[in-house]
């Protein structure tokens, strides 16, 4: 049934009109999942930046009719490298939205809702809106949030699998120069972000003692003088990045150092990447892996091919080199995995709960904030909410869970040693010792 | 700081700006400006390439819109080039945009010439007939040449250019040799001046791991008869004798020693790669040899005389845990012998063959044993399969499956078609899945909007790699 008209769809119908035999396990080709691509599928992009432009753009033209962006960063000049969607008259306004119009201009038919916001800042039920969702994102924390977030909605089954209609998935991409990856996380199947997080080398720190009494790098002289001297001249006064004098005061104090210390290297470019870990970014590493990411989302939505399994790292520093690994899923993982055990008698009360958990040898988490499917048992901030759920520390959590027997709690909170403390979103299993025919160890696996 | 180097802050901080330099004073030429084509440019724009020439005859269809991002519906009935050229225009202003409306199947029977006023062609989707005489124009013209197709979910980026030599200083392996190995005289003797057994405590965990694997790895020699440890059993042991040396947990200069161990173990030399080129004939200097092989040469004599079997030091040495003083004098040994060695390069040897002789002399064992090997079987078959399907097109007018209908008659006609291509690379016993003839069928010679983003991101990276280079 050739279609007589021209269609946009042109090229992308010989891919999901066409039966083949090289395709995923739940393809059904026809007109009806190209229609229901366009009015059903729900993508939401985390970031606007260099893989979020190239990602809304390849989204677009892949079939995709329903996207949103969230990105709470505005334009600078050195964004435009890369950045296509942005011009120098836009410098200054937020991406996101910027963004989501430009793409709307060109792409007729596909919709975009820009969300000028932290990601921290949505309800986490906003994010299960969404089929899937694809990360352009720079840092490891965000990743490591909104990775908790899709494995939030996570269901095992009893036997420890999986409920297929919790399953949020996620594609998430990243670049360096010539560097990037491309991954697919299918919460609960292949490894989340966390299961691999050691994937991540150590992330660079100097020790105080190494800026203050022994530099040896240009970096250590500048960091000297943006973490330890900039407080003790200009005491009370916070550092700005963004401010050129503030900036230019930290790279004279750094070459004075340098000077002191015999070290060569300092300079102000160097200054600036070293304060504002500048990542080294350019267009075409970021095309190729949004494109990777974005096909990875068409074949997951529609089944038109087999899905990357599952990491994908690329590196054109030298020739070209793309390798594919099958990472597996850790089984005890804390963020995709059944949940963390907890056994309670059912006097228990909510605060005693929160207690606990800062004790816990797996959570440690501090000043959590506990839901429910969905309802705010307790929450730490802002002040209108606490006081409006103070009410519920004394209770017991038994009564507040419906005095069900055993089910899923989610808990917000900061976790980490003194110096390197990040919040964090964990999923709870609680059992109700003694509530009927649950005996004490049942569940596969442990806290 | 200057506008436009504000804007190219985060690629200047990657190739300077010597690369930067270099990008600006090339001019690019594209055939064909379908999204494989124009996102390979609009990568290029976006970094500040010198000029851009766009070269397509075909008009824009409603079917472009939905994979073209450089187009939208006021385009329709244009030159495709032509608004594609407007759109990269204004995605930088700093390029010099132009269009020619013009097939450019007809350009390279009619005006070869043409192509000689470039820097570099990228050649997009095009038959094998035209991109062998494309091919031999531009070699000849040394004008570089890249080709980038993109198929349904395949693809492919071939490069084609001369002889080309790198010669790079700070390349990434060669960063941060430390010679643990194999110590010339002077290192040693710097180590000497150290007392690993220094009674004061912050002397003790100030003291650089590269001294203390220097002096624990000639203890070691010492004791078993001039060797370094080799055996697994002997790197343990060695390991557990650094860890014997700590008086105190938070020694981080002896943790730093216990995981650089490995370098004492490797073994001294020159690697493979730098071996092939030194033997290669050109070494062999005549009249007519160019700098680069004058180079290798004189490194070769190196290597055999005040090297000692090792290359020239490159000289950087990575940071440690040290007091200031010990680290920057330990800095100062490594750059005495490098500025000693006089030379601190590394070179590559680049050469593309002509498709013509790719096509021709084929590596028949290689491509045997890809078709087989479970990882490569798959990109293989699809180096065949692309092959297969200009040839089809050459007689039958068209591409497998690329019109609506029943597709048995395709299946099989490309079926016979790659057994022929097989035929002529020498690979007459080997065969191709039928899920893999079906699926190109099925590709029906689309151009997907995130493969060609893919294709042509690759295809302007190495685009930009290959013009630092000339």
């Amino acid at each position: 049934m050739a279609d007589t008209a021209p269609s946009r769809s042109r090229d992308l119908d010989k891919l999901l009109l066409r039966a083949g035999n090289l395709v995923g396990p739940t393809f059904e080709p026809g007109t009806e999942l190209r229609d229901d691509l366009q009015e059903y599928a729900r993508i939401l992009v985390v970031g606007a930046g260099g893989l979020g432009c190239e990602l809304l753009k390849d989204l677009a033209l892949s079939g995709f009719k329903n996207l949103e962006v969230i990105d709470m960063d505005r334009i600078e000049v050195s964004n435009l490298n890369r950045q296509f969607l942005f011009r120098m008259e836009d410098v200054g306004k937020p991406k996101a939205e910027v963004a989501a119009k430009r793409v709307m201009e060109r792409v007729s038919g596909v919709n975009i809702v820009p969300h000028f916001c932290r990601i921290e800042d949505k309800d986490i039920s906003f994010y299960n809106d969404f089929n899937i969702i694809v990360l352009g994102l720079d840092s490891i924390e965000a990743r490591s949030y909104i990775n908790a977030v899709a494995c939030s909605f996570l269901e095992y089954e009893t036997d420890d699998k999986p409920r297929e209609e919790t399953i949020k998935p996620m594609v998430d991409g990243g670049t360096e120069g010539f560097k990037g990856h491309a991954r697919v996380i299918i919460p609960g199947v292949t490894p989340c972000f966390e299961c691999t997080i050691w994937l991540f080398p150590p992330q660079v720190k100097f020790p105080l003692c190494t800026l203050a009494e022994t530099p040896r790098t240009a970096a250590h002289c500048i960091e000297y003088a943006h973490l330890i001297k900039w407080d003790e001249v200009h005491s009370g006064k916070s550092f700005d990045p963004d401010d050129p004098e503030h900036m230019q005061w930290v790279y004279s104090e750094a070459v004075k150092r340098a000077e002191l210390f015999g070290i060569p290297g300092v300079t102000y470019s160097l200054t600036q990447g070293v304060v504002k870990n500048i990542i080294p970014a350019i267009a075409s590493t970021n095309a190729i892996i949004s494109a990777a990411c974005a096909l990875e989302t068409l074949k997951i939505a529609s089944g038109c091919s087999k899905t990357l399994s599952n990491y994908l790292t690329y590196n054109g520093v030298a020739g070209l080199h793309i390798k594919v690994t099958e990472f597996v899923k850790d089984k005890d993982c804390l963020v995709c995995g059944p949940g963390v055990l907890i056994e309670l008698d059912t006097s228990v009360t909510l605060e005693k709960f929160i207690n606990l958990l800062e004790e816990h040898p797996k959570l440690q988490l501090a000043k959590a904030s506990v839901t429910y499917r969905g309802k705010n048992l307790y929450m730490q901030a802002p002040p209108v909410l606490e006081e409006m759920t103070r009410s519920n520390l004394s209770l017991p959590l038994y009564d507040l869970m419906d005095k069900v027997a055993k089910d899923i709690l989610h808990v917000t909170g900061v976790t980490g040693q003194s110096d390197k403390k990040t919040s964090c979103l964990r999923k709870l299993r609680v059992v109700f010792r003694g509530v009927d025919g649950v005996t004490d160890m049942d569940m596969a696996g442990g806290a | 700081m200057a506008e436009p180097k504000t804007k190219y802050d985060r690629q200047l901080r990657i190739w300077g700006e010597q690369g930067q330099s270099a990008l600006e004073k090339a001019s690019v030429c594209l055939l064909n400006c379908g999204p494989t084509g124009s996102e390979t440019l609009k990568n290029l724009v976006l970094g500040g390439i010198g000029s851009i020439t766009v070269i397509d005859g075909s008009k824009v269809e409603v079917g472009d819109l939905g994979n073209n991002f450089m187009l939208d519906e006021s385009c329709v009935g244009e030159s495709k080039a032509k608004s594609v050229c407007a759109f990269l225009q204004e995605l930088n202003d700093a390029v010099k945009a132009k269009f020619i409306e013009e097939y450019p199947e007809a350009l390279i029977e009619m005006n070869p010439p043409f192509f000689s006023q470039f820097t570099l062609v990228v050649a997009t989707q095009l038959g094998e007939e035209k991109m062998i005489k494309l091919d031999r124009i531009c070699r000849e013209a040394n004008v570089m040449l890249i080709f980038a197709r993109s198929y349904g979910l395949t693809g492919f980026v071939r490069i084609s250019v001369k002889e080309h030599t790198v010669v790079e200083s700070k390349p990434d392996h060669f960063l941060d040799d430390l010679r643990l190995n194999n110590p010339w005289p002077e290192l040693r003797k710097f180590a000497e001046t150290f007392d690993l057994n220094v009674p004061d405590p912050v002397a003790h965990k100030h003291t650089p791991y590269v001294v203390i694997l220097i002096k624990m790895s000639e203890e070691w020699t010492n004791s078993h008869g001039g060797s370094l440890p080799s055996t697994r059993e002997e790197k343990r042991e060695f390991k557990e004798l650094l860890k014997s040396k700590m008086v105190a947990i938070d020694e981080d200069n002896y943790k730093e020693a216990i995981e650089a161990s490995f370098k004492v173990f490797a073994p001294p030399g020159i690697s493979s790669d730098l071996q092939q080129i030194i033997n290669d004939s050109s070494v062999e200097l005549s009249s007519t040899s160019s700098d680069f092989w004058v180079m290798v040469a004189a490194l070769k004599e190196f290597i055999a005389t005040e090297g000692g079997g090792e290359a020239p030091l490159e000289g950087s040495i990575p940071d440690m845990t040290s007091s200031t003083e010990r680290y920057v004098n330990l800095q100062k040994i490594y750059q005495a012998k490098a500025e000693a060695d006089c030379l601190a390069i590394e070179q590559r040897v680049c050469r593309y063959r002509l498709l013509e002789d790719e096509f021709s002399n084929p590596s028949v064992p290689d491509i045997q044993k890809y078709l087989t090997d479970e990882d490569y079987s798959v990109a293989m078959g699809f180096y065949i399969l692309l092959r297969a399907v200009d040839r089809f097109a050459a007689n039958y007018n068209n591409y497998p499956g690329e019109f609506d209908g029943p597709m048995d008659e395709d299946i099989s006609r490309l079926k016979t078609t790659a057994v022929s291509v097989l035929n002529d690379l020498g690979c007459n016993g080997s065969t191709l899945t039928e899920d893999l003839i079906n699926e190109m069928c099925r590709f029906g010679a689309a151009e997907l909007h995130a493969v060609a983003a893919f294709i042509g991101g690759v295809a302007s990276q190495e685009v930009i790699k290959v013009v630092f280079l000339s």
